[in-house]
């Protein structure tokens, strides 16, 4: 068990980067805690497999520091680290059985063989795999074999933290929710810090504490899944969780502090008047949760209606802007043209440069 | 209701008629010839398994039979393993890669008479490279009087041709072995053998089975090369079945016993090759 901390760890894949272009990973700082459970989340390329690779030492860091506990970890190879990594295809050796493939890591490490025997066991019950510990690990299903995957990294006591790159990708969705559970009920049991690569919101909000997204190499925001959906840091983080994803408009502040959208009164900015927001690129992003029809205000047009099931989505247009608006199902929708948008009080937020200023 | 209707036979007749022109009428050809004697003018006396008991209780055959499995066992101990760490060392990305690929595809593009003219060469003790230089270093070699040196030659002439190709296929095996499988074997703290024979191994035993058969049925029918080379001398020392069949044959125009020691050959080369395959494959079956 460790806690483990990152310090302005920055990755290139080129030998000699010069443009930002050229990183993967543009300087990361912050730590985990011991035992929690964080998701990586971001859209493909954003650099989470490569901050995940740094950490359990497939890679070295072109700059920066890995520090696990009190010991600096970075130059080590991943056999000392005390890191387990599960991948995104399953990986089993097929010439072994299932009960050689969880007791390989153990006997590689040249641990006692009544130890293994114990271990072994007691993590494929903790699977469901005692049934099958003497069958060839090549003829199972990609469910089975991505849960040997698991039990390799399961099966040493000794691990700091377990490392998950995507590890539902080739699972039935079905089957996927049932591992998924399975994984977090093994989290309750035993502690371990579990670091969970996805680029799928609901599998990240489902099952971590700690979610930290990133975009283009660098963490935008990290925090618990209800920070990220009511107050996103950035426009990114706003519109790449929650489905659909956060309204984003452009608006301008006035001398008395009141947020417009071409002209129409939003609400007023608590972070002072236009002169110290003026230059900047300034946007207000509302979730389509927290859109309301109303009386007056930002008069819109419905263009589609897009039934998901248990709510509908409404589309509305305002010139060349799109709104988003959710309703839940029983509720109807009203009959006129123009519509009038508003949006719910404190639940809209300033952003200037992508960042959150209010 | 009835599906059946003969005349879907005449669909396969076009590959009746190809196989048999191109395979079982020679061989029947050959099945003839190996049952009956003749004396020239077209006149053939039939003189049953005759030629097969003379071929099979024959010195000169069993000679030519252990040479070749000698020569056979010999290539394959040092091709297969040979091939396989080649192919280990070779690099997976960058320039490395395409000029490894043309080095190794160049000994399988030179036609075999070649290959043997240019060992034949290549090796002359006074003026080849490889025989005037082992000479300069101490080891008096000739291979054209020593039938040590001849095998030598003979051996490494093969190994030189032939390595490649087992290369070429192990390569082709390791490359389609995804990245993580060597993260995850490097997760877990496999050592450098476990990752070979745990992860490559397994990766490569298809197509080593593929090689293996290869190298055997070609290595077992082996001519060219190895006429051109040592012409089976000096005496009889390198003389391979093959070598020993077309002097059968064409020297002393023996048809009968040449015929029949076809047969016999081919149908060592079947079996055993049954047997290889039927032993590598043995655990696919469990």
């Amino acid at each position: 068990m460790a806690r483990i901390r990152l310090q302005d760890l920055a990755h290139s894949y080129h030998p000699n980067p010069s443009d930002d272009r050229d990183w993967a990973l543009r300087g990361v700082d912050f730590v985990w805690d011991d035992g929690g459970a964080f998701a990586l989340l971001g859209p493909s390329g954003c650099g989470k497999t490569t901050l995940l690779n740094l950490i359990s030492g497939l890679l070295r860091p072109t700059k920066g520091r890995i520090v696990f506990d009190e010991q600096d970890v970075t130059m080590l190879e991943p056999r000392v680290r005390n890191i387990a990594q599960v991948f995104q295809f399953p990986v089993v050796y097929d010439t072994m059985t299932v009960y050689e493939n969880l007791a390989f890591p153990l006997r590689n490490r040249g641990v006692q063989p009544e130890v293994v025997d114990r271990r072994v066991r007691s993590v494929a019950s903790a699977l469901g795999l005692d049934a099958s510990l003497n069958n060839r690990a090549r003829a199972l299903t990609a469910d089975a074999k991505q849960k040997i995957s698991l039990g390799r990294g399961l099966v040493r006591q000794d691990v700091s933290a377990i490392l998950f790159d995507e590890p539902l990708t080739v699972i039935d969705p079905h089957l996927k929710w049932r591992l998924r559970s399975e994984l977090k009920a093994l989290h309750q049991q035993s502690p371990f810090t579990m670091i969970y690569v996805t680029h799928d919101q609901t599998e990240a909000l489902t099952f971590a504490d700690q979610v930290v997204v990133m975009n283009e190499g660098e963490v935008i925001q990290i925090g618990t899944p209800a920070a990220l959906f009511d107050r996103p840091n950035h426009t990114f983080v706003g519109h790449f969780i929650g489905s659909p994803g956060m309204n984003l408009l452009p608006v301008s502040v006035d001398q008395a502090g009141v947020v417009r959208f071409e002209g129409y009164a939003i609400q007023n900015s608590s972070r002072g008047s236009g002169e110290n927001l003026a230059a900047k690129g300034l946007q207000i992003g509302v979730r389509p949760e927290f859109v309301r029809l109303q009386r007056e205000g930002i008069p819109v047009n419905l263009v589609r209606v897009i039934d998901a099931g248990h709510m509908r989505i409404l589309e509305f247009r305002h010139g060349e802007h799109s709104i988003k608006m959710v309703l839940s199902e029983s509720s109807a929708i009203p009959d006129r043209t123009p519509y009038f948008l508003g949006f719910e009080p404190n639940r809209a937020h300033l952003y200037a440069d992508g960042w959150i200023v209010a | 209701m009835k599906t059946e209707n003969p005349k879907a036979w005449f669909l396969v007749l076009p590959v009746v008629v190809l196989v048999a022109f191109n395979a079982v009428i020679p061989l029947m050809a050959v099945v003839n010839y190996s049952v009956q004697e003749t004396f020239g003018n077209n006149e053939f006396f039939f003189e049953g398994v005759k030629w097969f008991r003379e071929v099979m209780t024959s010195q000169r055959f069993r000679d030519a039979l252990s040479r070749q499995i000698f020569f056979t066992s010999i290539i394959l101990l040092i091709e297969i393993p040979l091939g396989v760490i080649i192919a280990l060392a070779m690099p997976h990305r960058g320039w490395g890669v395409s000029v490894c690929l043309v080095l190794m595809a160049m000994p399988l593009l030179i036609p075999w008479n070649v290959v043997g003219a240019i060992w034949n060469i290549f090796a002359l003790p006074d003026i080849g490279l490889l025989g005037h230089s082992l000479n300069k270093l101490g080891w008096d070699y000739n291979y054209t009087r020593q039938p040590i040196a001849a095998w030598f030659t003979l051996v490494a002439m093969d190994v030189w041709h032939w390595t490649s190709l087992v290369v070429l296929l192990c390569y082709a095996a390791l490359t389609a072995i995804p990245d993580a499988y060597y993260q995850a074997a490097r997760i877990d703290g496999a050592s450098r053998w476990a990752v070979f024979r745990r992860i490559q191994l397994p990766k490569m035993k298809r197509v080593l089975i593929i090689a293996v058969l290869l190298r055997f049925m070609d290595s077992f029918m082996i001519y060219t090369e190895a006429v051109v080379l040592t012409g089976g001398g000096p005496g009889n020392a390198t003389t391979l079945l093959s070598i020993d069949l077309v002097k059968i044959a064409l020297g002393q125009f023996d048809l009968g016993p040449a015929a029949a020691m076809s047969l016999i050959y081919f149908l060592i080369i079947l079996l055993l090759s049954w047997i290889f395959y039927a032993v590598m494959t043995r655990d696919e079956l469990e």
